[in-house]
């Protein structure tokens, strides 16, 4: 088994069939990456079609009914299927390192959270081939999906469904893995901040998740199976549908925003050449932030009308989650704060996002009075607001640690001046895409409208607002440009890539074995490899081990299998409504294909493999040359 | 791997936690009976929101449709088979393989009692027209009720496949901790049916 790590002279078939059957985390972590970053390009290419109908008034380039498919489409996919999947690709290729285990806790379900995620994520865009895609909005809310006609929201409900499974599995898979597998001398207290936001977003999808399956279920059984859950002829109630989806769809912008915030306390100190600001209140924040997070969904409903003892309990509690927030950019600030900066390009997005993220925070604040908001409600200052959130703080948080963790991940660096290009470029057009939005928003413009009529005092702005989109564009395709040159450029084989790294993933070299660390290390205080560095420690650091038998998981196809038996059944259930005859039979066999390969995984033993002693020296040669490891 | 034979004097205290599989398995299933527990908790919220609720005129209500003598012997029926797990687990301790594979075959048979008892009830329900599309109420029911007889069944399956799978390996550190797992996860499905009895059955009939 090992010797699939020594031999490197592979096949293409060879290589496919590893990926489709690997559970290695960091080749988990890259099919994320490279899975998040398709679904993040077509999202992106939906937002440029919006963009340019909305670049001069009374444009008819894209239909009503396509822009409501594209708005539903590019915040589904953005939020479900690219933002997601991105940071489940750095705590896949991060976490494990950070805490020096070898692998996640259930490797197995590691690669069937990716399956699922990613097949569910295909089903979801299918649906532009089969009759069209998903129009209710992202939000979906039950008392327009139920009646929106064609399979749309079908394709929304068993989509999401299937991939929301795989995030769910995911999340437990981290929890546990960030609670038992720590090295050696790895407290709680001395976890590295993207570990302990990881740990934290997953607590928050263990929870969130749920009410988003119940929720979906019962949209699915309603359009599909006839049942009445949010049809109000039949005793049913829509406001289930709003409360459940927002009970998850609120913490759903905390699981996002928590892990670029960890990214950031990664980066900064780094490059500040300081240890963090004030750790301590950084967990605290963190913890309080995700309890918070589950407190305030029904500000998304302040013109649901709950009522103002409902409205106000919710604004005070949204309020709140202000002071964690804020905790956090003043330890950020001060970790920067007489530092001995360098100014790289993770660090560049790191500056860009304080100012940036706090803008989107005090607009939060903004909607959170109740009475505002019935004014700001359904308007584009709404888009401006999740957007200075989402791409100032996730998809900054994600471009900068692509620079700073490719290293370790492809073992090559991204281009530097190419990296400035692009920071300046997306930071530029983002600005100029939602500033005047606010504003727009402040005017009255309604959100989610494919047209307007001119001379309201809105073209101007829309038109500008176009422009900075386009430039946001090409910074994106900079960024991938960057990317291809990288696969070209020399393998970097080294350790510490930054010169400054702190924490246990700088310790190992890259390429890193499949193993991970050979031995496992000991972890004598906070950002450990810093101290080992620094206390002049050659070897990168001092082992809890002597070098010996290394365990590993099996790899497995069932993942895969299991969740193409899931694709299939989706099928069988979007069809059922038109009355074919297949449906039921369809939905049977897929989930008897899940069942029994799930039997198949029970009643077999995987014990799993070691890696005898000599196999781990020769992989050690042969990856950094004779006597070259560690 | 070396396969170890245990006896009773060289099986480990909590075996089920002896190795790093087993601990992980642990926390996962508990880490999973939480997210679970918020599963439940959506359904409930929604079941009490519908209680009733129907088109008009509708004559079902939770007064004149549920029998509290069926989910009575239904509720004894699982409480008990949650007490048999316990004794498997009690032999697990000890290394009596046998004294577990028995117990656990006693709890998969109550738990398949309390099945059949639920499939008559529902039967019957939708026998005299209260069927799964009939109202907003009748939805929620079966959805409720429904799914935790979902957690039932995969309960079932889960423990018919260990039973099956282990007749011929013993025990050993390796399967210690799926069974300790599938029974917290048996005492969970029996606490959920602890909440239903109350919520569904009781205050429907009494409130």
């Amino acid at each position: 088994m090992s010797s699939v790590a020594v031999s490197n002279k592979k096949g293409f078939g060879a290589v496919f069939w590893d990926y489709l059957t690997t559970v290695d985390h960091k080749k988990l972590g890259v099919m994320y990456l490279l899975a998040g970053t398709l679904f993040f390009a077509i999202a992106g290419f939906e937002a440029l079609l919006m963009r340019i109908q909305l670049m001069v008034p009374n444009n008819d380039f894209v239909s009503a009914g396509l822009f409501n498919q594209l708005l539903t489409m590019h915040g589904t996919t953005m939020l479900f299927l690219a933002a997601t999947p991105l940071l489940f690709g750095f705590m896949n290729a991060v976490v494990p390192l950070q805490i020096g285990a070898r692998d996640v806790a259930f490797p197995f379900l590691n690669s069937l959270g990716f399956w699922l995620f990613f097949l569910g994520a295909v089903f979801l865009h299918l649906s532009f081939f089969l009759g069209g895609a998903p129009d209710a909005g992202w939000t979906s809310y039950a008392s327009l999906s139920l009646y929106s006609p064609g399979h749309g929201i079908d394709f929304y409900v068993l989509g999401l469904q299937i991939s929301g499974a795989g995030t769910l599995i995911s999340g437990i898979n981290f929890i546990v893995t960030i609670i038992t597998m720590r090295a050696p001398g790895m407290t709680f207290m001395r976890m590295p901040l993207f570990t302990w936001t990881t740990l934290i977003t997953s607590a928050l999808i263990m929870f969130a998740f749920p009410p988003l399956t119940v929720g979906l279920f019962f949209m699915l059984v309603d359009r599909m199976f006839e049942a009445n859950f949010f049809d109000h002829t039949m005793g049913g109630n829509t406001i289930i549908w709003e409360h459940l989806f927002w009970i998850f769809g609120h913490p759903e912008v905390y699981i996002l925003v928590l892990p670029a915030f960890g990214l950031f306390s990664e980066i900064i100190p780094v490059f500040a050449r300081k240890r963090l600001f004030g750790y301590s209140s950084m967990v605290f924040a963190t913890i309080l932030i995700g309890f918070l997070g589950f407190m305030v969904w029904a500000h998304h409903m302040f013109t649901t009308g709950l009522g103002p003892t409902a409205n106000a309990i919710f604004a005070v509690a949204t309020m709140a989650i202000a002071v964690p927030t804020g905790m956090k950019v003043f330890n950020w600030i001060l970790t920067i704060w007489g530092g001995s900066i360098k100014v790289t390009v993770p660090m560049l997005w790191a500056l860009g996002f304080i100012p940036s993220f706090v803008a989107g925070g005090v607009t939060g604040v903004m909607q959170a009075t109740a009475p505002l908001d019935y004014q700001l409600h359904d308007s584009y200052f709404i888009v401006a607001h999740f957007h200075y959130v989402i791409v100032g703080g996730i998809v900054t948080a994600i471009f900068g640690s692509m620079h700073f963790y490719w290293p370790i991940m492809f073992n090559r660096a991204l281009g530097e001046k190419l990296g400035v290009l692009t920071f300046w470029t997306f930071f530029i057009g983002f600005h100029l895409t939602f500033f005047l939005q606010h504003f727009l928003g402040l005017m009255g413009m309604p959100r989610r409208v494919f047209t307007y009529q001119a001379n309201q005092g809105w073209d101007l702005f829309n038109f500008i607002s176009s422009i900075g989109a386009i430039l946001m564009a090409i910074g994106v395709i900079l960024l991938v440009l960057n990317i291809l040159i990288s696969i070209k450029s020399k393998p970097l084989n080294c350790r510490d890539y930054w010169e400054d790294g702190r924490s246990l993933e700088w310790a190992i070299k890259t390429p890193v074995p499949f193993y991970n660390f050979k031995q496992t290390p000991l972890v004598r205080g906070f950002d450990p490899y810093w101290l080992e560095k620094h206390e002049g420690n050659k070897e990168g650091m001092t082992y809890a081990e002597p070098l010996s038998d290394i365990h590993m998981p099996n790899n497995s196809i069932l993942p895969l299998i299991m969740s193409i038996g899931m694709f299939i059944a989706a099928f069988g259930a979007l069809y059922h409504p038109d009355g074919v005859s297949w449906s039921i039979p369809v939905i049977i066999i897929g989930l008897g294909i899940t069942v029994a390969s799930m039997i198949t995984r029970s009643v077999k033993d995987d014990l799993g493999f070691h890696v005898h002693v000599e196999e781990v020296i020769a992989t050690e040669e042969q990856l950094y040359g004779k006597g070259g490891n560690k | 791997m070396e396969e170890t034979k245990f006896t009773p004097q060289t099986w480990p205290d909590r075996a089920e936690q002896a190795t790093q599989e087993g601990k992980n398995k642990l926390v996962g299933i508990w880490i999973f009976i939480c997210s679970d527990i918020t599963l439940f908790a959506s359904v409930f919220a929604t079941y009490l929101s519908l209680r009733n609720k129907g088109p008009a005129g509708m004559e079902f209500s939770t007064q004149n449709l549920f029998e509290l003598p069926l989910a009575f012997v239904m509720t004894m029926l699982l409480l008990t088979s949650s007490l048999t797990s316990v004794y498997a687990m009690y032999h697990m301790k000890n290394h009596n393989f046998k004294g577990v594979q028995l117990w656990m075959s006693i709890t998969v048979l109550l738990g398949l009692g309390f099945l059949a008892l639920e499939i008559y009830e529902f039967n019957h329900y939708v026998h005299i027209g209260f069927g799964y599309t009939q109202s907003a109420f009748s939805s929620a029911f079966f959805t409720l009720v429904g799914t935790h007889g979902l957690h039932v069944v995969i309960g079932l399956v889960w423990i018919v496949c260990l039973i099956v799978r282990n007749a011929k390996r013993g025990l050993n550190l390796y399967n210690a901790p799926k069974y300790y797992a599938a029974s917290i996860f048996w005492h969970f499905i029996d606490v959920v049916w602890v909440f239903i009895f109350t919520v569904v059955y009781l205050m429907g009939v009494l409130g």
